[in-house]
């Protein structure tokens, strides 16, 4: 590809292997651990679902009976299959079991492996099939009823309430929006549990389950049907259940996952070895569900300055695309993060601000970017809020950018109302329509700001790439150098949760759903 | 959307400015304009637009004109409007409650704590309970700060601890004691359903039960918080939009000086 910004891509090249060889040694880690979510996701893939008289979910109530007896390092499923050989049982009736008292799973004779292997297998294969035609049925709808326009135009709902979230959702369809991201209530993602059922309480949001993804996905096939245009949901997969939120989105068709490596230890103090084995499992589903996974690096500028800090969003994207590249994920389903959120007292901001989302373009020609909008410096002013909002997406179009969070110009005052939705996706579909071929028609001046800004963010990217290379990512991490954020390698929330691998470990999901298809 | 914009009318309002009745000025003096929007659950309509105008007359204006509108979705209609309000305010017996300390920029704070105190200031702050925003709390306290104001860390006299954001009250407490503290700052952002109402109160409460509260010089901040209703829960101070580090620091080491001083004289 002919570079619009003169980049070297040699030094590209360079910043991809510095990032390949720091993935690798996070996955060295990785392979050797499991965590209390990762056996909680492969209790539902196994169909265990349903909670106990004290809401508790039935995966939580058999993990944690393998944590309290010592024996979670052999995982769930040589117990589950154990169980399910000696006894007969299917995995949802020895979960009851477990929960009423009658079952002591580690107790059941030990059964052989070749037995244990091939009660799971059609258990298994269910699962997987259960995923796949899921897939399909998405892919079915994008042959026949298509899809809008590349950048998608992504709108958030956050009433708390699912039933009215799918008013809001409805009428932000109606009015062209592409992706209806459901915020979660405040405080889920520390949560060790998903809850179960539809809600209707939540703050800030509506909480992440099952039967609310159900509830949701189903509302958007109809008025995807309606508008001729399939209708993408977006949730989280992040916090302390990513796999466990990755599973239900996979079986209830989800396409957008927000799936950070390293959002939850940045930004929820989240113990970082914890997010690193769950975000590779939660990865490997997404990838194998054909969800696009949404990286959260504009978070770094929330807390860092934009244009101080713009070669950590860079390099986190780097190290972002390694992991997912690891865990199965294609370029075409990494929307790589970064934002507009330099201060609009900065003179040539917009410059910068278009330096870097051509320059992050043409690094991931591929990746359907995930450009975010302005929220540090949105005011309460929302006359103002909207220019900065239409400058924003003045840069997505220019640039090309894959899914455009649109910008609120309520931002900073309350979650969106459904007339904030409006104003933000008419502003959005106008600024796309009118300024659509400029892109193609306009090229940058050599030696000029903008051409010199992207040079000097890779530059500084590889900077610290090789700086993290050479210390390995925990300890990166451990000195604060994303996002001016410091997190010990066993401080945070989620350490008791992982266990290293024994030797009657299995999860044989791993192979099938990094296999492709 | 005839009736007015360009009206030759003559208008009858009194256009002397008179502070004990003062009303919305849009061009002239007294003519009361106020631009609203609004969604009614209504489908759009000749209907609708009388019923958005009866409610902007229920809510006391006059002259209401629909400027445009547009349904959003079946049975959902967005109006803008503009009304002349019949209601005026008396400017002149106004009170309002203020964090009531002389602004200081930050050497002269430092300076201030070095001459009154001889000691830094140990001042822990968080973002509590679920909110998980560290925007309000890293605005005041990071060494960078916001809009040119520095924040807290870069204070000399000052030592400043971030503890973040979705910190439990409890959790917050203990570090308050561990560490020291003077002053503890609480950032709230989310306000949906007035989940920071209930939070800023179980902080009050808990230090009461630990008879803390009396020791701490206790102040919140967030975009809707004000120095009235952080009185209201018990607070010392509450700083809203448009606060910076200064503020804070200004206010918290004119309060410790001043309660040092109450001490003396109890002496």
């Amino acid at each position: 590809m002919q570079s619009k910004l003169g980049l070297d891509f040699k030094r590209v090249e360079h910043a991809r292997d510095l990032s390949g060889k720091i993935a690798a040694e996070v996955q060295k880690f990785v392979d050797n651990y499991t965590t209390v979510a990762v056996e909680r996701t492969l209790c539902r893939l196994m169909g265990i679902d349903g909670v106990d008289s004290n809401e508790v979910p039935l995966p939580n109530i058999v993990v944690d009976e393998l944590k309290e007896k010592g024996v979670l390092n052999q995982g769930a499923l040589y117990f589950l299959g154990n169980a399910m050989a000696a006894t007969g049982l299917t995995p949802q009736q020895v979960a009851e079991g477990i929960s009423d008292g009658t079952i002591d799973i580690t107790r059941v004779a030990a059964q052989d492996r070749e037995k244990i292997d091939s009660v799971l297998a059609p258990v298994i294969e269910e699962s997987i099939n259960r995923i796949r035609k899921r897939r399909m049925r998405r892919e079915e709808y994008l042959n026949t009823i298509g899809e809008g326009p590349k950048p998608y135009l992504y709108v958030i709902v956050a009433t708390g309430n699912i039933y009215e979230d799918v008013v809001q959702a409805e009428a932000a369809a109606r009015q062209g929006a592409d992706i209806i991201a459901v915020i979660r209530t405040t405080g889920q993602s520390l949560l060790d549990y998903v809850p179960f059922g539809a809600t209707t309480e939540g703050f800030g949001g509506t909480f992440a389950t099952q039967e609310n993804f159900r509830i949701m996905r189903s509302a958007l096939d109809k008025v995807g049907e309606e508008v001729g245009r399939y209708i993408r949901l977006c949730n989280y997969c992040s916090g302390l259940c990513m796999p466990e939120i990755a599973v239900m989105g996979a079986f209830e068709g989800l396409d957008v996952m927000l799936n950070d490596a390293l959002y939850g230890i940045l930004f929820r103090d989240i113990n970082m070895q914890r997010t690193l084995v769950d975000q590779f499992f939660s990865r490997a589903i997404n990838s194998f569900a054909g969800v696009i996974i949404n990286t959260g690096e504009d978070n770094y500028l929330t807390t860092a300055d934009a244009y101080e800090e713009a070669h950590t969003v860079l390099a986190s994207d780097f190290i972002n695309e390694q992991l997912a590249l690891l865990a199965g994920l294609p370029p075409a389903q990494m929307g790589l993060g970064h934002a507009f959120e330099m201060d609009p007292e900065l003179e040539n901001g917009f410059l910068y601000e278009l330096a870097q989302a051509q320059m992050t373009r043409e690094i991931f020609p591929d990746a359907p970017l995930k450009y975010m909008p302005p929220t540090k410096f949105m005011t309460g002013n929302i006359f103002r809020g909207h220019i900065q909002d239409a400058l924003f997406n003045i840069v997505g179009i220019w640039t090309n950018q894959g899914i455009q969070l649109l910008g609120m110009p309520t931002e900073a005052i309350h979650t969106p109302f459904m007339a904030d939705r409006y104003l933000s996706i008419e502003n959005a579909k106008y600024i796309f329509s009118t300024m659509k071929g400029l892109g193609n028609e306009v090229e940058f001046k050599e030696g000029g700001i903008i051409k010199s800004r992207a040079k000097e963010v890779l530059e500084n990217s590889i900077l610290l790439l090789e700086k993290i290379e050479n210390e390995g990512l925990f300890l990166a991490l451990e000195k604060g150098l994303f996002g001016d954020v410091k997190r010990a390698r066993t401080g945070g929330k989620g350490l008791s949760g992982v266990v290293g691998k024994g030797d009657n470990y299995v999860n044989p999901f791993i192979k099938i759903m990094l296999g492709g298809k | 959307m005839s009736g007015g914009l360009y009206s030759m009318q003559s208008k009858e309002f009194d256009k002397t400015l008179d502070l004990e009745k003062v009303k919305p000025y849009g061009d002239t003096m007294n003519d009361g304009k106020v631009q609203l929007s609004f969604t009614l659950p209504v489908p759009m309509g000749d209907e609708a637009i009388e019923a958005a105008k009866q409610l902007i007359r229920q809510m006391g204006f006059e002259n209401p004109q629909v400027v445009y509108y547009k349904e959003l979705t079946p049975g959902f209609t967005f109006f803008n409007c503009y009304g002349s309000t019949i209601h005026t305010v008396n400017f002149s017996n106004i009170y309002v409650p203020k964090v009531e300390s002389g602004k200081m920029d930050m050497h002269e704070t430092d300076d201030y704590i070095r001459e009154q105190i001889g000691r830094p200031l140990v001042i822990v702050g968080a973002s509590t309970g679920t909110d998980a925003h560290t925007v309000g709390i890293d605005a005041i306290m990071n060494m960078k700060g916001y809009a040119g104001h520095y924040g807290l860390e870069r204070y000399e006299m000052i030592d400043a601890y971030n503890l973040g954001s979705q910190v439990p009250n409890e959790e917050f407490i203990a570090k308050a004691i561990e560490l020291g503290a003077d002053a503890l700052l609480v950032s709230q952002t989310v306000t949906q359903k007035d989940v920071h109402i209930k939070n800023l109160v179980e902080l009050v409460e808990l230090m009461e039960a630990e008879g803390l509260r009396d020791k701490l010089i206790l102040v919140c901040g967030g975009p809707r918080l004000s120095h009235e209703l952080a009185k209201e829960l018990g607070y010392d101070a509450g700083f809203g939009m448009n606060s910076y580090a200064d503020d804070v620091a200004s206010y918290i080491s004119q309060e410790f000086v001043r309660r040092l001083s109450v001490k003396k004289n109890k002496i």
